[in-house]
């Protein structure tokens, strides 16, 4: 398989909440680095998941696959994942694919938080 | 890192197919004006499943765009695909007939997406699935390029739930078999086709029982139960 161009790291603004910053493309070839983000994310305690998507650079719909498997990850967990930082072109697309039904849409960090 | 930009690839924001001319011999209603259905607003357990067959010396953009262009062509000779009249683009709706099942079959797909490598399906209401299918096509260092066909769905309904679990699941793992086989047969390769199934959730969706009033084999059912 070709290489994944996306990085993600895992911060902890709360101690129920924990974000993953993504950066680069989302697509099928992420699956093994989103899974370990959110492997690195689902500590004892956590109740809520957010994607940061602020420097994301394009998603397929290999992408808005690993995102319904994570989404039932975290529903396994009894948590609930959020986003925020998505341009207006992929908040169409999580309308489009009705996961914004699922998964909680913000429009920053901060509104995110204060919701979570 | 190189930002691309990949609107054009997105079907434009819609929430039900709507179809344009069609062929005389299908049944429009079963499609027109139906909206889509994403993994979660299915119904049956969420299957993953993908099938990939080695195709070497053709690039991912040759196989892709075969594929594309070709696509009915690798279908069993059950089953049949309209393409859209100008052909697999997002946003453009194709129309299957399909007489796998004991009941025969009339619905539709949105393109969801296309690049140079792949292209996706959208699923409305009434299709036997709620998801995605995605196709796409890959540099390997083993194998050389890999297709592949790549299932994110769960069933609609309870009805389609029981018929997947008695015969649907093996009809669909058969079906794609078979068009990987052809599409490998058509490019030159006589590669092994491999499947790989994954239930990604055990449960059932509860809240969309109620997508039962969209499945076209209902007055079959009924007919059936009074006779």
């Amino acid at each position: 398989m070709p290489e994944s161009r996306i990085a993600m790291s895992v911060r902890a603004p709360k101690d129920t909440v924990r974000v993953i910053d993504i950066a680069g493309e989302l697509t099928a070839f992420g699956e093994g680095v989103l899974t370990e983000a959110y492997e690195d994310a689902d500590r004892p305690g956590v109740k809520s998941v957010l994607l940061n998507f602020e420097k994301l650079d394009y998603m397929n719909s290999g992408g808005i696959g690993l995102l319904v498997t994570t989404l039932i990850r975290a529903q396994r967990k009894g948590q609930s994942l959020g986003a925020y930082g998505l341009s207006d072109h992929y908040r169409e697309i999580f309308s489009l694919t009705r996961l914004d039904e699922a998964i909680g849409i913000y429009d920053d960090e901060a509104s995110a938080l204060a919701t979570t | 890192m190189d930002q691309r930009k990949d609107d054009a690839n997105w079907s434009p924001p819609r929430q039900h197919l709507e179809i344009g001319d069609s062929p005389a011999d299908f049944n429009t209603g079963r499609v027109q004006g139906r909206r889509l259905t994403g993994p979660q607003q299915g119904f049956g357990q969420l299957w993953q499943k993908t099938y990939k067959v080695a195709i070497p010396n053709r690039t991912p953009e040759q196989i892709i765009a075969t594929w594309k262009a070709e696509y009915g062509r690798f279908w069993p000779s059950n089953s049949r695909f309209y393409a859209p009249v100008t052909g697999i683009k997002p946003g453009e709706v194709g129309l299957i007939k399909s007489n796998q099942g004991p009941v025969p079959l009339s619905t539709g797909v949105l393109v969801l997406y296309s690049d140079d490598t792949s292209f996706s399906y959208m699923t409305p209401e009434g299709h036997p699935f709620a998801g995605f299918i995605t196709f796409s096509a890959y540099e390997d260092e083993a194998a050389g390029t890999i297709a592949q066909v790549q299932l994110l769905i769960r069933t609609n309904d309870p009805l389609y739930e029981a018929g997947m679990i008695a015969f649907g699941s093996r009809a669909e793992n058969k079906m794609w078999e078979h068009t990987l086989r052809s599409l490998a047969d058509y490019l030159g390769s006589s590669a092994p086709v491999d499947t790989s199934i994954v239930r990604v959730d055990r449960k059932r969706l509860w809240k969309n029982f109620r997508n039962i009033r969209y499945n076209g084999a209902l007055p079959w059912v009924r007919k059936v139960r009074s006779s």
